[in-house]
């Protein structure tokens, strides 16, 4: 059985401070990590691995630095790993990302199931696993939380706003997870070691897999940044006054009007 | 690419903009480093002297815009019952065809939806079409992929908007990919560039660090997703008219395509699902409450603190979470206490929290707690004591007793959802 993950490094956007004076972000000391829900999904591989054999590739698109995270990966137990980083890739949004990952997992190919998280924690977007799957032509399995595998088949679970709904379709599949999934594991000692020592991460760039130029990156996204802005969190500090229930009724008014509620 | 021209003169204020760390200081100029820059335009728009640019080629992929008009939702129901989002989105969808002077489309898949056509008529739309298929009241990516990337195909939309829902962010980038365009995701603010008579999407990033306005200009539709409650739902004319067309959908059929019977109007689907390679089967749908504690993701959060007395009064701190739907947070005193699980903690050795509400009961506003709580967008304090700090960062504050304060509430807002 061959697994896919897809991954992306990002930010920590947990550790993101505000400069409230300056309205700038702070990043110093903000570390780059596995987004949280692909470390999921590497888990998730790499443990239908141990059970049905078969073998387990990352990929991931971003700058070189991003070899560190597909180290990571390695050690937690993929066995190989490809960067697809590239200059003409950058400023790709998630149309442009999820061409160029599916043709390079169409070049890797004879795949039975691929795992994405279901969301990055820098876009917050939830875009790229099913563009993929789309591109692949592949059926798609949105938020699981449970994966079984039987036979050609796959069950899972997929959580909804209430509730859960159990779904069951035909491999191949595109599977994104949620964190809920399971625990990642920490990476080996002997796994650091190994993902460290040997080389294999490979670096495709666009010569190394069959792409259309017109395709990749800014040029071609669809959406682009018109701007950003850090959003001022002004506060009113208006104490309400009167009675208890003067006091709950207006609040909820003003909540209304605002549309908080 | 990102260009600096050399017309900077050195003042790095977009080396302290840059999210992503990509620009520093050399030889008194601003020099980006690509591997870092994601191009998300933060920089050019600080620049005092305009001396950075990005530049873009047109897209090869683009499409002619100008066949493109009308403004769509795609409305979803829960056994033919409209969700609240929905109706939200049309409220919103008028007010952006109005300023494009535009009809309002509303595109309802289900198996019975009369009631839901008149309702979207009465909600603002001009036009509703429904498809109704047996195969269509469960949500399937497959097939509402093919029903709708059609139409969209056919019909031709210059805006469509869904709401954030699991199913809509299930279906949403199946469908833009299918049909080649952009998709903007949990945008919280629409607005119409009147000059470019283009979509402005604005929508949280980096964590909700950051906002970001997004456009879609050279391709159609221009697509996004909403969250339930960011919009506000105007109330329903019942008195209103608008054309209400039935579509027919033949999804258990090995036909291919789509076919057009009638100009303007799709009167037949034949998507392509065999039983064989069809679809995901659904073996069953549970419906439960939510357990799971998620105070990153979480919307609204009550949080108690010390005020709270004892573990027994974070009753009333539940109650209200409940009614709101809401993640119950908590201060680390009460932590450090035992009066409530670790997970609850809010602050700089807990979670860091950013949900639209935040409602402080009995917290005095400890730096540590603020600093993991203060980026929310609205913040309700609730103390006895008004010299606490927490009255400083709050928008509204009550000074008051939070047993007595905290009922109401809860009994205020159950009285507003029933």
């Amino acid at each position: 059985m061959k697994i896919i993950v897809c991954i992306k490094q990002v930010p920590d956007t947990n550790e993101v401070k505000i400069d409230q004076d300056k309205g700038t972000l702070i990043r110093e000391g903000v570390p780059s990590i596995i987004n949280p829900e692909d470390k999921n999904g590497i888990e998730a591989a790499v443990s239908l691995k141990e059970k049905f054999g078969g073998e387990v590739i990352v990929i991931s698109m971003g700058p070189p630095q991003a070899k560190v995270a597909l180290k990571e990966a390695l050690a937690m137990g993929a066995d190989e790993a490809i960067l697809l980083s590239d200059r003409t890739f950058a400023g790709s949004d998630t149309w442009a990302t999820a061409y160029t990952i599916s043709q390079a997992i169409k070049e890797i190919g004879d795949y039975d199931l691929i795992f994405c998280g279901r969301q990055a924690i820098d876009g917050d977007t939830a875009q790229v696993g099913p563009q993929i799957a789309e591109n692949l032509n592949l059926n798609q399995l949105t938020y699981v939380s449970k994966v079984e595998l039987l036979d050609e088949k796959v069950k899972a679970r997929r959580e909804l706003e209430q509730g859960y709904s159990e779904l069951e379709t035909k491999l191949p599949v595109l599977i994104t997870v949620l964190e809920s999934i399971n625990k990642p594991r920490y990476a080996s000692i002997k796994g650091i070691v190994d993902a460290h020592t040997t080389q294999k991460i490979k670096i495709w760039t666009a010569d190394d897999f069959e792409v259309d130029m017109d395709k990749l990156g800014l040029d071609a996204s669809p959406t682009q940044v018109h701007e950003t802005f850090v959003p001022k969190h002004e506060k009113r500090g208006e104490i309400l006054e009167g009675s208890y229930e003067d006091i709950v009724d207006n609040l909820i008014k003003k909540l209304r009007s605002e549309n908080v509620v | 690419m990102l260009v600096i021209k050399d017309t900077c003169v050195g003042c790095s204020v977009c080396v302290e903009k840059c999210p992503y760390d990509a620009l520093r200081m050399e030889a008194g100029v601003a020099v980006v480093d690509m591997d870092k820059c994601t191009l998300c335009s933060a920089c050019v728009k600080v620049c005092p002297v305009d001396a950075i640019e990005i530049e873009k080629t047109e897209s090869k992929t683009a499409v002619d815009i100008s066949e493109y008009s009308g403004v769509w939702i795609l409305a979803e129901q829960r056994n033919n019952e409209l969700l609240n989002v929905s109706l939200e989105l049309v409220s919103e969808g008028r007010k952006l065809a109005d300023e494009l002077n535009e009809k309002l489309t509303a595109v309802v898949l289900g198996s019975d939806l009369s009631k839901a056509g008149k309702e979207l008529v009465a909600q603002g739309a001009d036009q509703v079409y429904i498809i109704e298929d047996e195969e269509l009241l469960q949500y399937r990516t497959a097939p509402y992929t093919k029903v709708v990337a059609e139409l969209i195909n056919k019909c031709k939309p210059e805006i469509v908007l869904l709401g954030a829902t699991h199913n809509g962010r299930d279906l949403g980038p199946r469908v833009s990919a299918r049909i080649n365009t952009g998709l903007t995701a949990d945008c919280t603010k629409l607005e119409i560039d009147k000059e470019r008579k283009i979509l402005l999407q604005t929508r949280p990033a980096f964590g909700g660090n950051l906002m970001a306005t997004i456009i879609c200009p050279e391709h159609r539709p221009q697509m996004s997703t909403v969250r339930p409650g960011v919009m506000t739902r105007e109330k329903a004319d019942y008195a209103r008219t608008g054309q209400i067309e039935y579509l027919d959908a033949d999804i258990n059929d090995n036909d291919l395509g789509a076919e057009v019977t009638k100009e303007g109007v799709i009167l037949k689907f034949n998507p392509q699902f065999g039983d064989e390679d069809l679809l995901t089967k659904i073996v069953q749908i549970v419906k439960e409450a939510q357990k799971s504690i998620n105070l990153e993701q979480a919307d609204i959060i009550v949080s108690g603190g010390r005020g709270v007395g004892d573990p027994e009064g974070f009753s009333v701190i539940k109650e209200l979470a409940d009614t709101l739907n809401a993640e119950v947070g908590a201060s680390r005193a009460v932590v450090d206490e035992g009066w409530i699980d670790k997970e609850h903690q809010v602050g700089q050795t807990g979670k860091t929290v950013k949900p639209r509400l935040y409602i402080a009961c009995g917290i005095s506003g400890a730096i540590q707690h603020r600093a993991g709580m203060s980026n929310s967008d609205v913040i309700i304090a609730i103390n006895t004591d008004q010299e606490a700090s927490i009255f400083d960062i709050c928008d509204y504050g009550i000074v008051g007793d939070l047993h007595k304060v905290v009922p109401m509430l809860t009994k205020a807002f159950s009285d507003k959802f029933n």
